[in-house]
């Protein structure tokens, strides 16, 4: 078992006891509420006669459900199964004293990018919510922990979840990115090389220079994808970028509160000697931009690299989702991924819809206009990132581009408001989940990117080397580099 | 902790489900998430992959009816954490699952449920999931207490997890009521953290 790692620290810090079956009763230090998980769990509490036992532990946001063009987010919701779970999500925190970002606060947004935009995700604590990107939260060096609604229940009444503390790998990120290459393609590469599954009982510790490199939205976008790598959490020692990020956000302590948590924050990072279960090495240096090929996000290229072979793979099972993906993507082994054809170009979600994303996107937008046969939609992963876009300017350039420039929402991620893939059509997509129907078609297809790749399709219309429009000097990688004859 | 949240078997007949990494997002479109209880969700498991072109096709769980225990292969339930996906399976009559492996979160789930999920290993899942497809009125028994599957005579060895095991065979799945009995408890831990304000 490991020992003296942050998890540690924070996992015995809010340990409550025992269980009789066997596992820890966990204090949960924020829990984060949204629309779609959370009514029936209001629900078993009126069942039971009880009552939220931590309020002010508890904050809502709607995003799933919310619809993302400004005219349709007038009340009631046109979409009437939205606005039934808006209103019930509504009379619960109401009724049980939670504060809510509704649609017009100006805070609202998608959980994971408001809790710590507003400063209420911080290092050291606890974070649950019922989506399983909870994991973006550790980004502060918290343990974020996404649940289901049972679990939610349990947090509502009892403040607490039932939990079994996981084994912590370290993986250490070396080298450094390129220009580029992002943190979304850091968790892409370390997904590609652990598989989908490889996380399964553990909990990820990222660490080493490219990782400390990062600012807390990169760190963020890392975390965030910890669950596609089949880790509950992942996690980033806190430092100097972490507390800087953090000062002056709305919920954070102020002046020397600050600093006494501060002392207290850069206690709970892993010691020198901490001992882990194990640790993994991922080298960056010199990584191509990653792109996925199939249908769940260990699918995945560096730019350089061909779609592989279904028999280059040793496990019969990964031999065999290869075999689907490819039908479903309808790509043959051996083409590159440059030139795949993208009808749709999708940037937001709570992977990659803050303001640095846009920022990054806009770049290569600005002077540029969306290929024809490109719908391009930029979501904002909240209100907040919208308004600071907005002040920079930024929305002008995703409008003039051929964007549609929207309000705060999950959107195309999951397809739950109207934002969907309609038919066969291919997404290149800043979100975390390739699996298919995901987008809202069965026969959709999603390719994830980083958010320049999104900008760069968009541009021209296929799946396209971002370099090529955000460095001259950048090495960049052509299909004919690329592919290899069957 | 009664009695009648005792889970130590369960058994029926069962239904293969073939496949690796079969996410939530398969077992529960997101667009049926648009209720606000699981009351429907029944209706929409597997939704797109039991039909084709509007109509049901040869999908297990269209031929499968009445089956009690799914079999499944590696890294079932992936992604989303949503509890609508073993809801829903639990809803269609499905009282324990038997698999390669699955992810944490969709186990848990589970787990809240009182639905027992077994592993076992890859020909032994294959092997049930064969004799299933030509016996599909053939009864399977899957035993809480030591993980083992029992079918046509046979006992496949199968590992239950601890934690799981000692919630279903201590009718203690239902973790509100276990952790609502340590309130004064849960005083002290919330006093001693320097983030929370003494309340």
């Amino acid at each position: 078992m490991s020992e003296r790692t942050l998890y540690d620290k924070v996992w015995d810090r809010h340990r409550v006891t025992e269980l009789p079956n066997g596992q820890d009763q966990l204090f949960v230090g924020l829990h984060l509420i949204h629309e779609v998980t959370s009514p029936q769990a209001f629900a078993m509490l009126d069942e039971r006669d009880l009552e939220v036992a931590f309020p002010e532990r508890n904050y809502a946001t709607t995003d799933h459900i919310a619809p993302t063009e400004a005219g349709k987010r007038e009340r009631p919701l046109v979409d009437s199964e939205a606005e039934e779970m808006l209103s019930a999500l509504e009379r619960n925190v109401t009724e049980s004293g939670i504060t809510f970002f509704g649609l017009d606060s100006g805070k609202q947004g998608i959980t994971h990018v408001v809790a710590p935009e507003l400063g209420l995700s911080r290092p050291g604590m606890t974070v649950a919510c019922g989506d399983s990107h909870t994991s973006t939260h550790g980004a502060f060096g918290s343990i974020g922990i996404g649940v289901g609604t049972s679990q939610i229940r349990d947090i509502l009444a009892t403040g607490c979840i039932a939990a079994e503390k996981q084994r912590v790998r370290r993986i250490e990120v070396e080298g450094s990115l390129g220009a580029g290459v992002y943190a979304k393609d850091i968790i892409l590469k370390i997904i590609q090389e652990l598989g989908v599954d490889g996380g399964v009982g553990h909990v990820y510790e990222y660490g080493g220079p490219a990782i400390r490199e990062l600012e807390m939205e990169g760190r963020l976008a890392v975390c965030n994808m910890s669950i596609e790598g089949g880790a509950r959490a992942g996690y980033i020692n806190p430092d100097e970028t972490t507390y800087e990020y953090l000062r002056g956000r709305e919920y954070a302590p102020e002046g020397e509160a600050f600093e006494r948590r501060r002392a207290d924050w850069e206690s709970l990072r892993s010691d020198e000697d901490a001992e882990y279960d194990d640790v993994v090495t991922v080298d960056v240096d010199g990584m191509d931009p990653l792109v996925t090929w199939g249908i769940n996000p260990g699918q995945v290229i560096e730019l350089s690299e061909p779609v592989p072979r279904p028999d280059s793979f040793d496990a019969r099972s990964d031999r065999e989702a290869a075999e689907r993906a490819l039908s479903h993507m309808d790509l043959t082994p051996g083409e590159s991924m440059l030139g795949y054809d993208v009808d749709v170009a999708f940037l937001g979600t709570c992977t990659n819809g803050r303001v640095s994303d846009f920022e990054v996107a806009a770049e290569i937008l600005s002077g540029r206009t969306v290929d024809d046969d490109v719908r391009a939609l930029a979501v904002p992963g909240s209100e907040t990132v919208r308004r600071r876009c907005e002040k920079r300017g930024l929305d002008e350039t995703f409008i003039e581009a051929g964007f549609q420039w929207r309000r705060a929402g999950c959107s195309m991620c999951l397809a739950m408001n109207n934002d969907s893939l309609e038919g066969t059509e291919v997404c290149a997509s800043s979100s975390n989940r390739n699996f298919v129907g995901r987008q809202g078609s069965k026969e959709g297809r999603t390719v994830l990117m980083s958010p320049a790749m999104v900008a760069a399709a968009a541009v021209t219309g296929e799946v396209t080397d971002p370099r090529r429009f955000v460095d001259d000097t950048a090495r960049t990688v052509s299909a004919a580099d690329v592919e290899v004859a069957e | 902790m009664s009695d009648d949240q005792v889970v130590r078997q369960v058994s029926g007949t069962g239904v293969p489900i073939p496949g690796d990494d079969i996410d939530t997002d398969q077992i529960l479109p997101a667009r049926f998430m648009k209720e606000v209880t699981f009351d429907n969700m029944a209706r929409y498991l597997f939704y797109d992959a039991r039909r084709e072109d509007g109509s049901r096709n040869d999908h297990p769980l269209n031929r499968f009816e009445g089956a009690s225990i799914a079999v499944v292969n590696q890294n079932f339930g992936c992604g989303s954490s949503r509890e609508h996906a073993p809801q829903a399976m639990m809803r269609w009559g499905v009282d324990g699952v038997v698999g390669e492996s699955f992810a944490e979160i969709f186990r848990d789930n589970c787990k809240s449920l009182g639905m027992p999920v077994v592993t076992a290993d890859h020909g032994a899942v294959v092997s049930l999931q064969e004799w299933l497809e030509e016996n599909p009125d053939g009864q399977v028994t899957v035993d809480v207490e030591d993980g083992a599957v029992c079918y046509d005579e046979r006992t496949v060895e199968g590992q239950i997890d601890d934690a799981m095991r000692e919630a279903l065979l201590g009718g203690v799945w239902d973790t509100t009521a276990l952790m609502y009995s340590n309130r004064s408890k849960v005083e002290q831990t919330v006093a001693d953290l320097p983030y929370v304000d003494s309340r």
